[in-house]
């Protein structure tokens, strides 16, 4: 089981440990409404340094990642961040990632359970394509940490020596935290403001505990895995392993604007043209309970007593008071306001189709 | 620590028979609603419905996961608390007497049941706690 730089400050902060993808991590402190509570009304801070960051550097980059990825770089200028999929020869999803330019490479933040995955993959094409570019697992010697939620620009800026306002949504930039050198990028997978902060793995408990000083007249506390799942849910983002895997198509699950044809060619470009070119027979939708039943992945989705898909996540929603999820769908019933029934312990509950994100946060 | 007067399940219900009536009220123990943190659903059975022993009853929702609740007993469902599923804060606060699941009509008397007094149930509870992760 693998254990990440501040595994110790989560166990003394007696956070609720659990495994995840192999990496044993905090699922909640307090609990998990209250946690998802406070990141929607101030703010909380996340250990992410389970998740995989890839560095590619050399005359190659550029090219590697253009073949590697779904998505253009070529309007990747530095300091810019990019939600992008790498997938496999037939067109499967094999990660849904973030790519930062550098400037002097590229920086790919990954998925923990695709960390070896992604690398081995890279490494391969790179090998078979014979491009220059240098691969280099950087996962063990930088930290990452996210604040996210209303107040995290303000309890962030008052901690780093530079004007948080000049970091715009998904772009990044350098700067230092009570001395030590990050980078911090205005990106996050809670629907809230936020920041997503790389740090020297020397300096992570240190920032950490700043962090907390900082915020806590905020209100700031850490957030468990609990809370992250229910907030992404809500905010309508993919959870790889659930709505994403090597079976699912970007067209399908509604990342058709992340797949970019007019480039040069790159992995599983042919079977998505195909795709893209004659439709997809399943689509992702969200939906919401009628009932107080919670659907839970792998539950089916049902109408007239046929099994029309399955579902991928659910959970209750405390933003919105309701239960909600997302599933596979055939196509013919991918409409919002449809209602259909998800089978939960041998009943069939009343669902219906609705349109995501569930949560929208208010900009200011 | 637990009450005495009740027996516990291993699945951490407890039952309460009534000698006369032979109908057994069933709930689940504080350990069990300190262990679920966020509980967000509870779904009973309806009046009339009938269970074997070890068979699933209902079950009770946390946001990250769902847990069945077992029958103690094989019969007939007399009662039900439904006042207790829009009310889920009872269940915190009084889980062995205002948090009732539900009644059961015991079908043979002679059942045996794998049920443990206040004590043991306190050692294995310990036992539980000091296995494995959190």
């Amino acid at each position: 089981m693998n254990r990440t730089p501040l595994y110790n400050i989560h166990v003394k902060m007696n956070a609720h440990m659990g495994e995840f993808n192999g990496w044993m991590m905090p699922i909640y402190y307090s609990g998990i409404l209250e946690e998802h509570k406070r990141v929607r009304e101030k703010a909380g801070i996340f250990d992410l340094c389970h998740m995989g960051r890839l560095r590619i550097r050399g005359k190659g980059a550029y090219d590697l990642i253009e073949k590697l990825t779904t998505n253009d770089i070529s309007v990747l200028k530095p300091l810019d961040v990019q939600y992008s999929l790498v997938c496999n020869h037939e067109g499967g999803i094999m990660d849904d990632i973030l790519v930062y330019n550098l400037g002097d490479g590229y920086l790919l933040v990954v998925n923990a359970g695709n960390r070896q995955v992604i690398l081995s993959w890279s490494e391969r094409l790179q090998k078979d394509t014979g491009i220059h570019a240098e691969i280099e697992d950087a996962s063990e010697e930088m930290a990452m940490v996210a604040i996210q939620g209303p107040l995290s620009h303000r309890i962030l800026q008052g901690l780093v020596d530079m004007d948080l306002d000049t970091i715009k949504y998904y772009r990044f930039n350098r700067g230092n935290i009570r001395g030590a050198r990050c980078l911090i990028s205005r990106t996050g997978y809670t629907g809230e403001d936020g920041f997503e902060i790389f740090m020297d793995v020397q300096k992570a408990e240190f920032l950490w505990s700043e962090l907390l000083s900082a915020g806590k007249d905020c209100g700031l506390e850490p957030i468990g895995l609990g809370a992250r799942d229910t907030l992404r849910l809500e905010a309508g983002m993919p959870l790889y392993g659930h709505e994403l895997n090597v079976h699912t198509n970007p067209f399908e699950a509604g990342l058709e604007r992340f797949v970019k044809f007019d480039k040069d060619d790159f992995v599983g470009r042919k079977p998505l043209v195909d795709v893209s070119r004659r439709g997809v027979s399943r689509k992702l939708i969200g939906f919401e309970m009628g009932e107080r039943a919670i659907p839970r992945s792998g539950y089916s989705i049902v109408k007239d007593g046929i099994r029309i898909g399955g579902v991928t996540s659910g959970s209750f929603s405390p933003t919105l008071n309701k239960n909600i999820g997302f599933g596979y769908v055939e196509i013919e019933y991918a409409k919002e306001g449809l209602e259909f029934e998800i089978e939960i312990r041998g009943r069939c509950v009343k669902a219906v189709a609705v349109k995501t994100p569930f949560y929208r946060r208010r900009r200011s | 620590m637990y009450p005495e007067n009740l027996r516990y399940a291993d699945t951490h219900e407890w039952a309460r028979m009534d000698e006369g009536t032979k109908i057994v009220t069933v709930g689940i123990s504080d350990y069990a609603v300190k262990q679920l943190r966020d509980i967000v659903f509870l779904e009973l059975p309806n009046i009339g419905d009938t269970f074997k022993q070890g068979a699933s009853f209902g079950a009770i929702e946390a946001v990250k996961a769902v847990f069945e609740l077992i029958s103690p007993v094989t019969g007939k469902i007399v009662d039900v608390n439904q006042s207790l599923v829009d009310n889920l804060e009872l269940l915190k606060a009084d889980p062995y007497d205002k948090g009732w699941m539900i009644k059961i009509q015991m079908e043979d008397i002679n059942e045996p049941q794998n049920l443990m007094s206040a004590k043991d149930y306190e050692t294995f509870i310990e036992r539980e706690s000091h296995k494995g992760g959190s």
